[in-house]
């Protein structure tokens, strides 16, 4: 659903930003970026990581200063040394990593930093009532308490108080960075509802940070499109395609990225077999894994796709049912079990589940391989006595670093993913799940992960691809699963349509449900 | 998924807001209770063991009541020791065993405390360094110092001052009163303050309160000057008891440990961000009580510390396997 | 820190230049304040750098050196053991009563201790692994139980005397080779370090020990079996107490306080060392120095006349001084 208003002329820029340049060591982060916002409006920012969306973002909400150009809100030149006075001129911003205290109240959250004060004693009463009226500004009082500590809500949840918090600051920008990056699509719509409500009823600006382009198709009525540094332009989305905006920010096609599929001549064995898997979140699943294809799994959040994950690695393992791998019934009661078969995983959380952020790439690349060996055996160079050469995985993945013992948290997202894609190959893993493969990782070097993808399938791997983006999993999947409610409700084939798979997934009703609450 | 939040677990979680130590400390409360009549000397149900429970406690529960602020606000405290042995022995020193010498010598060493917090805070906000460091070496350059004057004890305490150790307000005793006030004032400000608040939100989630405006130093800061005040107080009581202080009484109540100690088992995270004073307060009352039902008992020195052991490891256990967190 | 994703890769700067020099500056700054500790020290005692005389002082440093070896296996999975202070104080009592006085029984004494500080180190990995609870206070209990256990044991005051050929190692001599008397001492702080070291660099151990310190989640999904290295970095820390022990009953015998807070000391020594104290780095070699570091600088106080009180002034300043430094650097290679 496009937004259809298009900005008025007459009306007057709320933010401007003008000739910001900002420089790193090394680099220059912006030149000479100009930004108008106006009020109401959702603007879309896009670009790939490293393009300088957040650094421009940062700057806007005083986290950084420009080394060049002005900020402008209304007619008022400002300038910001600290967050804290960009937020008392209403400009907020919610990072994807929401800046809330689990162990303290919806209220206390809100208002944290301000707490309303009553004979210089925090008034809990007034701080409570404040925030329900905010909460029945949003119409979401009904789920969520201003007395309910914040780590018993969910993601969705704590994403809408940290609205609630810019609303309390009387924000008049909201800047809004991969918000939908953990909400399932009920959520997300939800939340793309509260937006236009926001802009429509309160005239907030909404700047709006994100990789996934049907979402800014869905919700902006303008995209900005930054490329190393510098705006290529500014459009009204309406006027623009995806394929376009894409251009814009690399200089490619979209439907490029996709390799071509298996054929089926290059779909061989079964690799991995479940009949009939359940534990405490899967029901009943069956299914086949053969050598050479990529198969997709699709679904809402919630629906099991990183439970049967788990389940297969033995993260959270099936209670009841048999697996077979090669064709020998297994148990997958542990990791290690599942690495033993040669299963690999990797998370869709990399920072948290994935990498060892301190240690070099080398000893990240070889964890799961040092695992297989042991506590206590040796640590051998690379291609001395099995162990296996970094270097060469390291071609293999295409994985660019200026040195192996670099710590891995200097690495671009993209080439994180492939260390750890290196760590499975070192552990001889050939049957390989991935969950959110390409998330956090931008366009180009989505492209490298999906060649990469089919390139192991084509080589013999059996490929199991988890993913929220429909366009990745049409794009990649000689078969598509759909999980619903812990189970495998369909299986269907290459070249199936978004329709069809969402229909799959929500069990068969159409998405937008009135029932359906987040 | 839905999340809905109806009365009833509003309710819960109002409930909830008793600190689970309460419910440890009834339960050994009644199991010492038992005991004692079953196999000890001396009862255990009388006034004068129940005293003898609270006033055991407020040497400890003064500086833990410090220490709990500071271990919610994700840092430690580990110079509490050697600042109650200073305190202690600068007191008595002053004092001379004259009353009108009281009042200075309680003005140097509650300005002595002022300084040794706000060192340990500047070391831990300005030169970042973590707490446990920055505290054990302050407390290394107080036992220096004070072992460089003070080899035994020092001066004495006029016997009018003995009276917050001995004397009480009717059946209270003025210690009991004094570990009160220090409690209640000290959850007092936690709950109803903007800087408890804060203190919780730098202990929750240090980068968090910083975006959100709050001067962190500034909370870490206050923190260190209040343990370092309640640990003076503390000294002050303990000297008030013995008479006169001697550089040993510190450490050899290890008192910084076991306030840590006290307020973990008291329900406070070890991490920062959750807990309070009340369950501290718990916290140390639980230790008072195994005390003295070991001391009815007649179980040795050393048996205690077996036992104590143990209980403050099986009282974070059984907090712990109520949440899910990775631990080291 | 800046976006992991940006462009342009500011790396750590001082990595390119790849001398053994740069890399020991990079690595830890802790040698060089030791050499210059060293040095400072022979400034002061001209006779610093005889062979009997540093070798004694290698002697009187060896224990708390192993012990900051042990202690770093644990801090390097992001703990803390606050046993080691009572593990020593029960080598000390627990031998005297073992051994009884009588030189026969020492082999079966010291297998005995080392056995039980096996069991303890198992302990504080397994309830802190199993029970869910945060090692400073598994081990915290641990020392109270400890301590309790052997005064209780051995009646609150030492009993006997450690005999000879047990107290040999931390106060007697190997051998003598041209007018040089090599200590015991020295030999079990080679063995124990070649053997720490070589677990820690050359082994899985080390580096799964490393990768649990880092992110213990990401670990155990590579199969990483956490709770087990936990337990061996306890293990490894609680028997590098014994050693510590015996070496320390050799030359100071037997005492009530023996022990106490040897372990506060391990840990500042290790952190010296620049290891970090939620885990994910730290080196054998690099505590060790720091251990000796403050050894020497205790050494250099004393021959300066200080007063033993005002060394542990100064000592604390150091420490401070030093972490200060360390985390100094530590932010320059953190901010990319």
């Amino acid at each position: 659903m496009n937004a259809s208003a298009n900005v008025n002329g007459e009306k007057k820029p709320i933010v401007r930003m003008t000739g910001i340049t900002k420089r790193f060591p090394g680099v220059v982060a912006l030149n000479q970026v100009s930004l108008e916002i106006y009020p109401g409006e959702i603007h879309g920012l896009v670009g790939e990581n490293g393009a300088g969306k957040s650094t421009l973002m940062k700057i806007l909400v005083g986290a950084y200063q420009p080394d060049e150009g002005e900020i402008y809100l209304g007619d008022e030149r400002v300038t910001f040394s600290h967050p804290q006075e960009a937020q008392r001129k209403g400009l907020s911003i919610i990072y994807q990593e929401f800046n809330l205290l689990p162990d303290r109240t919806v209220a206390e959250n809100v208002f944290l930093g301000r707490e309303p004060l009553r004979h210089g004693l925090v008034d809990y009463r007034q701080m409570n009532a404040q925030t329900m009226a905010l909460l029945q500004q949003l119409d979401v009082h009904h789920m969520i308490s201003p007395e309910v500590y914040v780590r018993d809500l969910s993601v969705a949840q704590q994403q809408i108080v940290e609205i609630v918090r810019a609303l309390s600051l009387d924000s008049r920008v909201l800047v809004m960075d991969e918000p939908t990056s953990a909400l399932s699509e009920t959520e997300v719509e939800i939340l793309f509802n509260l937006i236009r409500n926001l802009t429509v009823e309160r005239n907030l600006a909404v700047i709006y940070i994100s990789h996934r382009l049907r979402e800014i198709f869905d919700l902006t009525q303008r995209i900005t499109v930054l490329k190393d540094g510098n705006v290529v332009k500014t459009v009204q989305t309406c006027d623009v395609t995806p394929n376009d905006v894409v251009r814009m920010m690399v200089g490619r096609e979209l439907n490029e990225y996709y390799p071509p599929k298996a054929s089926s001549s290059d779909v061989r064995e079964v690799a991995l077999r479940v009949v009939n898997g359940s534990n405490a979140r899967l029901k009943g699943i069956n299914l086949e894994l053969r050598r050479g294809e990529v198969v997709g799994v699709a679904g809402l959040q919630g629906s099991g796709r990183t439970e049967l994950a788990k389940a297969l690695f033995g993260v959270e393992p099936f209670t009841s049912g048999s697996v077979e791998v090669n064709g020998r019934a297994v148990r997958l009661d542990s990791p290690m079990d599942a690495i033993r078969c040669g299963i690999g995983f990797l998370t869709e959380d990399r920072k948290r589940e994935g990498i060892l952020p301190s240690q070099s790439i080398r000893d990240n690349v070889l964890l799961a391989f040092r695992a297989l060996r042991g506590v206590f055996s040796i640590n051998y160079r690379d291609g001395v006595r099995g162990t296996p050469s970094v270097a060469e995985l390291g071609k293999r993945v295409d994985l660019r670093a200026p040195s192996y013992e670099t710590q891995i948290r200097y690495l671009s997202g993209g080439n994180q993913q492939k260390a750890i894609l290196a760590r499975w190959l070192a552990s001889g893993a050939n049957i390989l799940i991935f969950d959110e493969p390409t998330r956090g990782i931008d366009v180009s070097a989505k492209a490298g992960i999906h060649n990469l993808l089919r390139d192991l399938a084509k080589n013999g791997a059996a490929i199991l691809m988890i993913s929220s983006e429909l366009p990745e999993i049409i794009g990649m999947s000689d078969r598509v699963l759909v999980m619903h409610e812990g189970r495998l409700v369909a299986e269907l084939p290459a070249g199936v349509s978004e329709t069809d798979i969402m229909l799959a997934a929500t069990g068969g009703r159409e998405t937008h449900s009135e029932e359906t609450t987040i | 998924m839905t999340h809905t939040t109806p009365p009833v677990k509003m309710t819960l979680t109002r409930l909830r807001a008793i600190p689970p130590a309460y419910f440890i400390l009834l339960g050994i409360f009644c199991a010492a209770w038992l005991v004692v009549e079953l196999f000890g000397t001396g009862s255990f149900m009388n006034p004068d063991t129940l005293t003898n429970i609270l006033v055991r406690s407020v040497a400890l529960g003064i500086v833990a009541v410090g220490q709990s602020y500071a271990i919610l606000s994700g840092s430690l405290d580990l110079s509490v020791a050697y600042l109650i042995s200073v305190t202690a022995v600068m007191s008595s020193f002053i004092m001379q065993g004259d009353p009108q010498r009281v009042p200075l010598a309680l003005a140097v060493v509650l300005a002595i405390g002022v300084f040794v917090g706000l060192i340990n805070g500047l070391i831990i906000t300005r030169l970042k360094i973590h707490p446990f460091i920055a505290t054990l070496s302050t407390s290394l350059m107080m036992k220096g110092l004070l072992d460089t004057g003070f080899q035994n004890f020092a001066g004495s305490v006029p016997k009018s001052f003995q009276a917050l150790a001995y004397d009480g307000w009717g059946p209270i005793p003025y210690s009991v009163l004094l570990f009160l006030v220090v409690a209640v004032v000290g959850e007092f400000i936690l709950r109803r303050t903007r800087f408890g608040s804060h203190v919780y939100a730098v202990g929750g989630n240090r980068e968090v309160a910083r975006l959100s405006g709050i001067r962190t130093a500034r909370v870490l800061m206050g923190v260190h000057v209040l343990v370092s005040l309640t640990a003076v107080l503390s000294g002050i009581f303990i000297v008030s008891r013995l008479g006169s202080g001697a550089p040993w009484v510190g450490p050899d109540g290890a008192y910084d440990l076991e306030s840590i100690a006290a307020v973990v088992v008291g329900g406070t995270a070890l991490s920062g961000g959750r807990g309070s004073v009340a369950g501290t307060v718990a916290g140390v009352l639980i230790f008072g009580v195994l005390d003295t039902m070991f001391n009815l008992l007649g179980v040795g020195a050393f048996l205690k510390l077996v036992l104590r052991g143990v209980i403050i490891i099986a009282a974070v256990a059984s907090y712990a396997i109520r949440s899910k967190h990775e631990v080291a | 820190m800046a976006e992991p994703d940006s462009k342009a890769q500011t790396q750590k700067p001082l990595l390119q230049r790849n001398t053994l020099l740069q890399r020991l500056l990079n690595s830890a700054p802790i040698y060089v304040v030791l050499i210059i500790l060293l040095i400072l020290v022979r400034v002061v005692n001209p006779n610093f750098f005889d062979a009997n005389v540093f070798l004694g002082f290698l002697k009187r440093s060896a224990p708390v050196m192993i012990l900051a070896a042990g202690q770093l296996f644990v801090i390097a999975t992001g703990g803390f053991d606050l046993s080691m202070g009572s593990i020593i104080l029960m080598v000390v009592l627990g031998g005297a009563l073992l051994t009884n006085n009588d030189p026969t029984r020492t082999w079966w004494s010291i297998l005995s201790l080392l056995g039980l500080g096996t069991i303890i180190g198992l302990l504080n990995g397994a309830i802190t692994s199993f029970l869910r609870i945060p090692s400073f206070i598994t081990t915290l209990g641990m020392q109270l139980v400890v301590r309790g256990a052997i005064l209780l044991a051995s009646g609150g005051a030492p009993s006997g005397y450690l005999p000879d050929n047990f107290r040999i190692f931390g106060r007697g001599n190997i051998f003598e080779v041209g007018g040089v008397q090599v200590p015991w001492a020295l030999v079990v702080l080679v063995i124990v370090a070649a053997g720490d070291i070589f677990l820690m660099q050359r082994s899985n151990l080390g580096k799964q020990i490393l990768a649990v310190g880092d992110n213990p989640r990401a670990a155990a999904l590579a199969g990483v079996r956490v709770s087990q290295v936990r337990i061996l970095a306890f293990i490894l820390s609680a028997i590098a107490a014994v050693i510590a022990g015996i070496l320390y009953g050799g030359f100071s015998g037997t005492s009530r306080d023996a022990g106490q807070g040897y372990e506060l000391q391990a840990i500042a020594a290790v952190v010296l060392g620049g290891a970090r104290l939620g885990g994910g780095q730290g080196s054998i070699p690099a505590a060790m120095a720091g251990a000796l570091s403050l050894q020497a600088l205790f050494t250099l106080l004393n021959l300066l006349g200080l007063p033993k009180p005002l060394r542990d002034a100064v000592e604390g300043l150091i420490i401070v001084g030093a972490a200060a430094y360390s985390a100094v650097r530590s932010r320059h290679s953190d901010n990319s």
